[in-house]
């Protein structure tokens, strides 16, 4: 139950992420960042505001793009995480390898 | 109380004995009337004897007849049919020596012509009974209360008419009369009763008809010779058993010639209608071959070839085939009565001429495509129809029928085919459904070898210690899970305690899981310091995680020598550990990075290694987030909160019960059996 949307603005592609991220929609998820990835774009915002809830299946996703985007000189920053989310995400450690910041101007930024 | 074979006897017994004791009374009274002697024989004497003879052969036939189970109707036929021959031909011996004897005095003989006369009554009488059973089964085929009462009247009309024949001397003419009026309007009414009729098949009703005109002659022959008799003696006296003057005789008479004509004429009638009713219930036993083709049958191509068969059978058609779509490639063919060539040739011509139809998977199926065959040369037939077979909405196959003649289809044909098709689809979908239950039901097995192989990785004994006990809980929420722990004691002071949990769950993570346990123990027993330990689990690890999997890990060195524990934490929830002395409760928020997540280089720089001095009572709660994140019906997570609260409460008891008091609240809170990741938790109190 989660939908994934790209869109494009100003310098960046921004990725909206709405509901929850478990292991059976966890597929959607990666589709949609492995079709980011390949359109050739060098700056992404991932914007998960609405992100209700991400299972380690949803972190395994994020993780598996970790050594793709460093190789590829790819800005992904993350933001708008609830309390909850951002909590996974730290736990597991990906907030040191993962740009992640509180709101879209904070992320801007970033690139 | 008697079987059915010792009534057959007895009534053979008891018929016999009637008939010779009523040969010998009849003739005694014939003699004593033309003699003047007197006759020590009351003239009512071989009425009685006629009526048990009759009611004897009754007897007998009806256990002969109609108690015999499943006889078809032309067997019943058959039946009369031999016993009017036999009956006949007997007659006819006497009849022989009769004409024998020609004019001699013994020709003349009163006696000797009512001694005939008894023989040929004896038999008719035989042959009026059991044609009467025959009847009676014809009749009640398909009985309705009403119809059985009727018949029960009848037959109950026709035994007191026997008893009424025995004091005929006390009856009014116009009574006698009125009486047999009767008789045959109850008989006529039930003649009206032929629907066995329907039931034959074109063969069996012209056997029918034939039966029953030599039924109906055997009939005639007897009622003149017996009247040929009669008027013979009567010339002579009146003292013998007159049969035209027995109500029983004259009815049953006229109600088996009444009903062996309506039958007749209902056969005849019905003559040029029975391969109707014989094709209609081709179509309902071909219907059922189709549907039950799913249960005994073990390939869908058995299902087109049943199709195809029943089919071609029920409208008669010349050729046929049945056209399998394979997921676009080449097409199979199940052919009757023509080349695939052929078929090809067709197609191409239908093509060729851009006809739309069902054969191009079009959805117009009332098309007459007989019409186009006649542009095709080379090509005999003149008359098609095609039918879609659909399997889960999608066209699978087609149905062509084909026949010499042009318009040789109705519609009816092609409604039956229709519904042929559709239970052809049908009957493959539930074949597919079956074969993948089936599949299903392996499947499941599978996963509950895989149950058991896994839970047999789970530890089922931990090494205890003096200084520390420990208890573990594991629950996984599919058969299998990917959570682990494990203890091992690496020498007299170091025991190393791990907990893990793979990303994801099921099958997959089950499989990793067992990887970690082997990481586990290879790498434990060297003595490593928990972050060594988990950089050379991640460079182990990464060469065999598929790309999204990830395992998070808490390590434990504990030292009882030094009274210390090391640990680092790649990712794992953070422990929550209990001290003693200060009664203070802490979840230890250590830097970490799960394993695999890093793969080639830098994941040391992630890992911190910590270390800390126990007392006794400080307890260490170690834990899956399948515990923390385990939600209520309210969609309320249980939290860390919850869980700190709930071991809280346990602290001063053993490692065990503050294992089962969490595991208790935990399933409280949730309020359901059923969870949805999987729980585990590993619980180690110092002494």
């Amino acid at each position: 139950m989660v939908d994934v949307k790209r869109i494009q603005e100003n310098n960046y592609d921004l990725i909206t992420i709405v509901g929850e991220v478990d292991a059976s929609s966890s597929i959607e998820l990666d589709t949609a960042l492995s079709e980011a990835l390949a359109s050739g774009h060098k700056s992404f915002l991932v914007d998960c505001t609405s992100l209700e809830y991400i299972s380690s299946a949803g972190l395994g996703v994020f993780m598996s793009y970790i050594e793709d985007i460093k190789k590829n000189n790819v800005k992904l920053v993350l933001y708008g995480l609830n309390e909850k989310v951002a909590n996974v995400f730290e736990i597991l450690g990906l907030d040191q390898l993962l740009s992640i910041k509180k709101d879209k101007e904070e992320a801007k930024l970033e690139l | 109380m008697f079987s059915r074979k010792a009534i057959i006897r007895l009534s053979t017994l008891f018929a016999i004995l009637s008939w010779a004791s009523l040969v010998f009374t009849d003739l005694s009274i014939v003699y004593s009337s033309t003699s003047s002697v007197d006759s020590s024989v009351g003239e009512e004497v071989p009425a009685i004897l006629l009526s048990l003879f009759t009611i004897s052969i009754f007897l007998y036939y009806k256990y002969k007849i109609e108690k015999a189970e499943s006889i078809n109707f032309v067997d019943l036929l058959w039946k009369v049919f031999v016993t009017g021959l036999l009956t006949t031909i007997v007659s006819l011996c006497f009849r022989l020596l009769l004409n024998l004897l020609g004019n001699t005095k013994l020709s003349e003989n009163l006696i000797f012509l009512d001694f005939l006369y008894l023989i040929n009554l004896g038999l008719v009488c035989a042959f009026l009974i059991s044609t009467f059973v025959v009847w009676k089964r014809l009749i009640l085929y398909q009985k309705s209360k009403f119809l059985l009462t009727v018949w029960k009247v009848f037959e109950y009309a026709l035994l007191i008419s026997l008893v009424y024949s025995m004091f005929k001397g006390t009856a009014f003419d116009w009574f006698h009369d009125y009486y047999i009026a009767i008789l045959v309007i109850m008989g006529v009414f039930l003649s009206a009763n032929t629907k066995w009729v329907a039931f034959l098949n074109f063969k069996q009703k012209w056997k029918g008809i034939l039966l029953i005109a030599l039924a109906m002659f055997y009939l005639g022959y007897f009622s003149f010779t017996l009247t040929g008799f009669a008027v013979d003696i009567s010339v002579g006296t009146n003292a013998f058993q007159d049969f035209r003057e027995s109500v029983f005789f004259i009815s049953l008479m006229i109600f088996i010639f009444v009903y062996a004509l309506f039958s007749l004429l209902v056969i005849l009638f019905n003559l040029p209608t029975s391969s109707v009713f014989e094709q209609k219930l081709e179509e309902v036993v071909n219907f059922q071959r189709l549907s039950q083709s799913i249960q005994t049958e073990q390939s869908e191509d058995r299902v087109y070839d049943i199709l195809l068969e029943s089919s071609l059978s029920t409208v008669l058609a010349d050729a046929a085939w049945v056209e399998v779509i394979e997921n676009g490639e080449k097409a199979v063919f199940h052919t009757h009565n023509i080349e695939e060539d052929e078929i090809l040739r067709i197609k191409q011509h239908f093509k060729d001429n851009s006809i739309k139809g069902i054969l191009d998977r079009g959805s117009d199926r009332t098309k007459n495509l007989g019409k186009y065959l006649s542009t095709l040369k080379g090509i005999h037939y003149r008359s098609m129809m095609t039918f879609p077979i659909h399997v889960k909405g999608k066209q699978e196959a087609t149905l062509a029928l084909l026949k010499d003649v042009s318009d040789g289809f109705n519609k009816e044909n092609a409604k039956i085919i229709d519904s042929f098709a559709n239970q052809a689809g049908i009957s493959i979908e539930n074949f597919r459904l079956l074969t993948e239950a089936l599949q299903n039901e392996r499947y499941k097995e599978e996963l509950k070898i895989a149950k058991r192989v896994q839970s047999s990785l789970l530890p089922k004994n931990l090494d205890q210690n003096e200084e520390f006990t420990l208890a573990a809980f594991s629950e996984a929420a599919d058969e299998v899970g990917g959570d682990y722990y494990d203890a091992l004691t690496i020498d007299e002071n170091k025991t190393a305690i791990i907990i893990s949990d793979v990303s994801g769950k099921g099958t997959s993570a089950a499989f990793h899981m067992s990887q970690m346990k082997g990481v586990f123990h290879s790498l434990a027993q060297l003595d490593l310091d928990p972050k060594t330990f988990l950089v050379k689990a991640n460079v182990a690890l990464s060469k065999c995680l598929d790309k999204t999997s990830f395992i998070t890990t808490s390590y434990f060195v504990i030292n009882t020598s030094k009274k210390t524990v090391d640990f680092a934490r790649a990712g794992h929830c953070p422990t929550l550990y209990y001290n003693a002395s200060s009664k203070s409760w802490q979840f230890f928020q250590n830097k970490g990075l799960g394993l695999g997540i890093l793969r080639n280089s830098g994941f040391e720089n992630y890992i911190q290694l910590n270390t800390f001095s126990y007392n006794p009572g400080d307890i260490i709660i170690l834990y899956t987030d399948g515990i923390t994140e385990a939600k209520n019906a309210k969609g309320v997570e249980y939290g860390y909160e919850q869980l700190q609260v709930a071991v809280e409460k346990a602290a001063k008891k053993s490692a065990e019960e503050i294992q089962k008091e969490l595991i208790n609240n935990l399933y409280d809170f949730t309020g359901s059996s059923i969870i949805d990741d999987d729980y585990t938790t590993l619980v180690i109190k110092f002494k």
